[in-house]
Parts: structure tokens; sequence; C-alpha cells
């Protein structure tokens, strides 16, 4: 039982768990079967979360080598930008293949937008925060030069499948999240990748002379974070059957940086957690629901939620725990000074 | 000095970590006007029994009294107030700020809450100067070496009215010259009647400053001494609580080891290998199954030439040839290819991955080597780190508690094994017995000994001479970023000698 409530994740999930009470009891349908498939505010609640999900996977490859990277909603903008205004040249906007190969090119852009925040970062040697920074600006001004600052408008069945379509009952959005957070558990537990990152964020300088090609690593974690922000710009923007440089991925580099620190991984880099991240995420979405769903007046939400974060941050400090709660007390000491004993 | 009543007097001191007793009922006095060494094997508990002194641990049983009075140490700030002033093994300042700043970081002169630059400055420098220091005391203070490092905290532990001063290994990176400096100050200290905690693990220093000697081992107060009662030898024993015969056998062993094989191939060759601002170009060759030592002071160049041979740094000028071969080592991974390892005399921040567990720390380099995408199977990992853990005494024998919280001799031996497990033909060890005991030393020493049997070449880099004399075939001198001397280690050879060499540079 005290193993229980000694895992740093275990206040994270019970303010999900309260939240998703909240929901439950305020909405009349919570999770149901309707034509077909799975339905109700549960439902809503996991695939609203799914672009969340996507940038936040990626931003806590990133935080794990010590990183930051802020351009991942620009990069979200891009990617809509770019997938819509292929649609809309298309004489079929329904057409299969014509939406796989906008869905392709916009992919291919993302992952080149974070190539260039890798090499920028691991080559050139800018700060991660400036250097992403770049790419935060220009990259929304790019999407707005694409689409000649107008708001792309596409009508394709298949493109708003995306964000709206279900397969095998489940939203398809849900599954492409899911299947995101799979290969990733799969690329950095299976194989020794998650290691060598938890290396190099820990030290760069002690990585490198243990032969750890730590600039390919890092760039590769770029490369990640630009693919599935470009993924999440597809949901994003397909879930409103249009492409919004503006306000398409807006400040969601906060939300997604929230997420991760939610799930245990440390800003300064070096041990990471998935789950953990994944876990943020629902909690920042459930969070975002719940405040409509309570009643909470619109002017206030944003001062609810960071009352809520507060909270949250806290239940994950052990010294903040020992002194409301005096029975966890004998944490380990040795584990609270970081010096050897 | 008997009469006096210690000024600071622990009893039943006991503090316990998950898993670990890492002191168990110790006792330990400190009379002013003392220099009082603390001994013992590395995790034998004396960094602990430091740490719940300076206010770092809080202790889990046992009593703390400083003049008389029980006092309760539950913080750094705390210590200093109560007069217990600290100089750590690993120097503990920002290098980043000035040299006044750091000696006066969290007590600068104000007035009405305007720090006063100007006497902060003077007052620096006059405590300084008491030290026989003549530093800029506004310029940086990365642009001093870690020698004068050290004696800026040293500076800032006095000032702050020390009546107990704790040095935890003070002379580890230090030369001759600093360390006889050192001594002289902590001689004036002790006058002025302030007592003084000292560890350090070469024995030499402990007999010619200290007055008495506490002895730990695992957690566990042996006995005090005063030094003149025990021989060094008689202190090892002590120590290490078994006999010395066995430290006794590597010196025979080494004297055999001498006789290598003449015909043995060469490994490396550097031609006029250099690198601007930090080698001269130098030539050196190593052959298979050889020890090279590198010899030379503090700052002589004997990292910066071993960096050049593993791509930690590219050189700038010259050739070098792996097996008869011209090869470029761009970066450690070319050098791990031609199976080169390379230990750094910084483990704290080129060596061990603190937050890493020793399992992933031993593992480390041979994954890098293998990449990403082929894991070494979780099984064959612990069967790995269980034998190094087992061969080279690892304490505590956990695989999985965080590198960090090992003693620093047991993180050495961690680094040791992350690259013994790659199997190297060549191993650069650079200064892996600083800062351990004597114990644990003598395993080192064996282990090169026992390695370069089996064929692996060595070029070990150390300042302690008596230590390069014992293990190497042949010796490189260096002095002043210059190769001025290579030696064949024969029996006329002596630390006299290299010393000559280090002093007049002479070139043969």
């Amino acid at each position: 039982m005290t193993t229980i409530f000694k895992n740093r994740l275990f206040w994270p999930a019970l303010i999900l768990v309260v939240m998703l009470g909240i929901n439950a009891f305020t909405s009349n349908q919570f999770i149901t079967i309707k034509d077909g498939h799975l339905f109700g505010s549960l439902i809503d609640i996991l695939r609203g979360s799914a672009p969340l999900i996507l940038v936040a996977l990626g931003m806590t490859l990133v935080i794990a080598t010590g990183g930051i990277d802020l351009s991942v909603g620009s990069v979200m903008a891009i990617s809509g930008a770019v997938a819509c205004l292929l649609i809309s040249d298309l004489d079929n906007q329904n057409s299969l293949s014509g939406v796989f190969i906008a869905i392709g090119a916009a992919i291919l852009v993302s992952l080149a937008a974070g190539l260039w925040n890798g090499t920028l970062v691991a080559v050139v040697g800018i700060q991660p925060i400036i250097a992403t920074l770049i790419l935060m600006v220009a990259g929304r001004g790019l999407a707005q030069l694409f689409t000649e600052g107008q708001i792309i408008n596409v009508q394709s069945g298949p493109y708003s499948a995306l964000a709206s379509g279900f397969f095998l009952t489940l939203p398809i959005a849900l599954l492409i999240a899911a299947a995101a957070v799979g290969l990733t558990v799969l690329l950095t537990r299976r194989t020794a990748l998650g290691l060598l990152l938890e290396s190099v964020g820990g030290s760069p300088t002690a990585s490198r002379l243990a032969g750890i090609g730590a600039r390919r690593i890092t760039i590769m974690t770029y490369v990640v974070a630009g693919a599935f922000a470009g993924l999440a710009g597809l949901i994003a923007s397909a879930d409103i059957k249009s492409a919004d440089s503006i306000s398409a991925g807006n400040l969601i580099e906060l939300d997604a940086i929230l997420a991760v620190v939610i799930g245990g991984t440390a800003l300064i880099g070096g041990r990471f957690s998935i789950i953990g991240t994944v876990l943020g995420a629902v909690i920042i979405q459930t969070l975002r629901v719940t405040v409509v769903a309570i009643g909470i007046p619109a002017e206030a939400n944003l001062l609810f939620k960071s009352v809520v974060v507060v909270a949250l941050c806290l239940s994950q400090s052990p010294e903040f725990r020992a002194k409301v709660f005096g029975r966890f007390k004998s944490r380990p000491a040795a584990e609270k000074v970081g010096v050897p004993a | 000095m008997g009469e006096q009543s210690p000024v600071l007097e622990m009893t039943g001191i006991r503090k316990v970590f998950p898993g670990v007793v890492a002191l168990d009922g110790v006792d330990f006095r400190l009379f002013p006007g003392e220099v009082h060494a603390l001994m013992g094997e590395n995790g034998a508990g004396k960094s602990t029994l430091i740490k719940t002194l300076t206010g770092v641990y809080e202790i889990d049983g046992g009593e703390i009294k400083l003049g008389g009075v029980p006092v309760r140490i539950s913080g750094p700030l705390q210590a200093q107030q109560a007069g217990v002033s600290t100089v750590y093994q690993e120097v503990n300042l920002c290098t980043n700020l000035s040299v006044a700043e750091n000696i006066f970081i969290g007590r600068e002169p104000r007035r009405f809450g305007k720090i006063q630059w100007g006497k902060m400055r003077r007052r620096a420098a006059e405590l300084l100067a008491r030290l026989d220091l003549d530093l800029d005391v506004s310029a940086p203070l990365s642009s001093y070496s870690l020698a004068i490092q050290q004696m800026v905290a040293i500076a800032r532990a006095i000032d702050i009215e020390a009546r107990v001063l704790i040095l935890d290994e003070p002379t580890s990176s230090l030369d001759t010259a600093e360390v006889a400096q050192l001594f002289r100050i902590m001689r004036r200290l002790k006058e002025s009647g302030v007592a003084i905690l000292f560890v350090s693990h070469f024995l030499d220093q402990i007999y010619e400053i200290s007055d008495r000697l506490t002895i730990l081992r695992n957690g566990q107060l042996i006995s005090e001494h005063r030094v003149e009662e025990l021989t060094q030898v008689q202190l090892v024993e002590k120590m290490i609580g078994k006999e010395l015969a066995a430290l006794e056998d590597l010196e025979d062993k080494a004297q055999s080891n001498r006789e290598r094989a003449a015909e043995a191939k060469p490994i490396l060759e550097a031609k006029g290998l250099g690198r601007t601002g930090a080698i001269a170009p130098y030539n050196l060759t190593i052959h298979q199954g050889e020890v090279v030592g590198l010899a030379g002071l503090l700052g002589s160049g004997r990292t910066e030439l071993a960096r050049l041979l593993f791509g930690a740094d590219k050189a700038d000028s010259g050739e070098l040839w792996v097996d008869g071969k011209k090869t470029t080592l761009r970066d450690p991974q070319a050098a791990m290819k031609h199976r080169i390892a390379f230990s750094s005399e910084n483990r704290r921040t080129e060596g061990i991955i603190g937050e890493l567990s020793v399992r992933e720390n031993i593992i480390l380099a041979l994954q890098a080597a293998r990449g990403w995408t082929r894991p070494i199977p979780r099984k064959k990992q612990d069967e790995i780190v269980d034998k190094y853990i087992k061969a080279l005494q690892i304490r505590p024998a956990d695989p999985e508690r965080p590198v960090r919280n090992l003693s620093g001799g047991n993180q050495q031996k961690v680094l040791l094994a992350r690259w013994l497990i790659t199997e190297p033909r060549l191993l650069i060890i650079d200064e892996p017995t600083r800062g351990i005991d004597v114990g644990a030393k003598a395993e080192i020493q064996r282990l090169v000994a026992e390695l370069s049997d089996g064929g692996m070449a060595v070029l070990f880099v150390s300042a302690e001479l008596e230590e390069v004399l014992r293990l190497s075939h042949k010796i490189a001198v260096l002095r002043d970023r210059r190769l001025v001397e290579e030696l064949e280690n024969t029996a006329d050879v002596d630390a006299d000698r290299i010393m000559q060499t280090i002093a007049s540079g002479a070139t043969s």
C-alpha cells in the first residue's frame, strides 16, 4: 500500500480520477455506445487530448537530453497549412491518394523543421531555448506565407476522419496518439536509445567520452519532436476542417512542457517517463473540459487552471508532502542531496 | 592538550541509509589547536561523518556537542553559525564569479542593503595575503588553477570565524609546493586555536601534519591514536582490517612484470602529435602489454597528451599511427573502434552519470559501441555487472543504486569496469587513484599489472611518482606542456631522477 502512495505519479493520477469523476457526474453521457462506436465525454476528452499527447511525447525526448522545443506550435501550423493547401488544390478533395500525399508532404516538412532545430542545437551549438525560438516565430510566419494570410478551408471526408473518424469503435485521433506512444516506448525502452538519451541529458561531456554520439542522438530527438508536432497539427486542422496559421497550436508548447513536468521528467534532463507525460497530457485536457463542465466562469478559467497546476506540482514534491503528511517523513536522505556519500 | 576540554565531541553517532548502516555508534573528539586526521577506506564512513557535522545529513542517533553544549545541526548554515567550516574534496565554488565574490558569497559586506564592492575586494585581498596568495580578486575564479581555487575555498572557510575547520581531501589536486603552502597555513591556524579535521589518502602527509588520528572501518569506530603511537603499516592494517602482505605482493609482481616481451608489436605511435595551447608536438610509442607512465607536475600537459590519443580533443599537428596504419581520431567513437579506452581524471564531470544506476554506468561504453539498435539483453547486463562488482569489490554491491551515492573510490571502480568490459587493447587511465584510499589504490594498481600481463597496453597518468615508478615499463616525463624525456624504467631510475627532469627540463 505504501509503495502506491510513494509512487511519484500517485497524486497526479488521483487528481485525474477525481476530475474524471466530476465529469461523469455532470455530463449526462460519460461513456456509452452509439452508432456502433464509443461515445461520451470520456471519449471526447481522450480524443481531444490526442494532439497534446503527441506534442508532449516529442517534448519529453527533447527535455530528456536537457533541451527544450518551443517551436512545436508553429510546426503544427506549418503542417496543417501544407496539408490543407495541397488538399484544396485537388480536383476531388475526397480522393484518398490525394489526401495521403498531402499528409505525407506535411510530415516531411515537419521532419525538416525538426532537423533544422536539431542542427541549430547540436551542430551550431545554440542554446535550445533560443534555437527553437527562431522557428517558433519564423515558423508561424512561414505558415502564413504558405496560406497567403488566409484561412484555408477544406471539404475532405478522409482528411476530417483524422480528427472525427472512428476505427474499431475508437476515435482515429486517439489511435494515432496511442500508436505514437507505443512506438516511443518501444523505441526508447526496447532499444538502448532510452539509456543513451538519459545519459546525454545527465552529462553531455561524460557521455561523449563514453563514446556516445551525443550529437546524433540530440538531433534525432528534435526530428521526432518535429514529426509528432506535425501529426498533431494535422489532427488539429482536420478537426476544424481548415488551416488557421495564426491560432493552430498556439501556446501548446507551454501545455506540453507542463505535461512533461507533471509526468515527473525534470527540465534539466536525464531520467524521463513516457507514461508520466501521457498522464500529464490527459490531465491538462481533462482540466480544460472540467472547467467548462462545472460552470466556472470563462474569465476565471485560467486562474482555476493555474491553481490546479500548482497543487499538482506541490503534490510531486517530497519536501512538501513531508510537511503536510507527517508519515512521509522517512524519505531517504541520500536521494535528497545529490552528492556522493 | 589532554587536559583541555574538546571543542567538538560526537558520541554514538548513527546514520542509516536505506539498506545501509553508514555510521554505527561512532565517537569522535576534536581538541582546539590540533590537526586530527580521520582515516578509513572508501565507504568507511568518513564523508558521512563529516556530512553529519556540516549539516548535510541529520543524524539518526547519538549526540553532537560543540564547546560542551549539545547542538542539533540541521543545515550548512547552522553549521557555519556554530563555527564549523568545511572545504570539500571537490571544490564547491562558483567558477564564473570573481575570487572576491566567491569568498564573500552569502555574507557580502553591505551598507543600506547595497553591497560594498570596494570593501569586499579589499578584505578579500587581505585575507588571501594572509595565505601568501597574491591574486586579482576581481578576476573570475575560473581563470585560476584548481589548486588556487582550493586555496580560495580555504580562505573562505577560515574567514567564517571557524572554531572547527574540516578539510576533506584538500591536497588531492595540489602539487608538492602547494601542499607545503597549505601545511604552512594549517600550522598557523592551529596556533591560533582552530581545531582542524583533516582527511587525506596520502599517509606521508597525515604523518607530517597531524597530531592525532581516528580510524573508521565499515561505519564503525576502530580506534583513536596519537600519531607517534602508530606506524604507517599498523595504520593501514587497522584501516583495511587485514595484513599488509597482500600489498607487498604487488611490489614483487610489478618487478617481474617489467621484464616484458621485447618483440611486442606497437599498438599506437604518435609522431609529432600536438595541439596548440595544450601540448607541444610529441613522439610516443606504446606497445602491446606495455605500461607507459606519464609523470609531471599538475598542469604539465599529462592529461592533454592523453586526450589526443583518445580523440577527446583533436590534434592540430602531427600524425597518429594505430597498428601501423595512419589514422585520425576525430572523436572518442573513432578511438573506441580501435579499442582504445580512456578514463578521465574528472570522475564527477567527465566520468560518471550521477543520476544513472551503477549497472547503467558500467554498460554505458559497451552499449555506445554496439549502437542504440542493439541493446545488451538485461540478463547479460546483470551477469557482466555482477561479475565486475565482485571482481573490483564495488561497494555497496547494489547494481541499481544511483552511482552518485557511491564514494569516490567506488565510482572510480565503476568507471574502470565500464572500460574493462569493452575489452580495450589500450587503456588510458588518468589519475585513477586520486582521492582513493590505500586498499583500493593497491587493488587498482594490481589490476593494471594484471591487465598488462594479459597483453593490454596501459597509459597510466598519475601525479604520484611512486605509483608511476612501481607500475610502468617506460616513463614519459612532461614539463610545461612538453614531453621532455622518455626513459626505460630500469633499476637505476628512481623518483629523484625523474624529479630532476621535471625540475630542470633536461632533454636527452
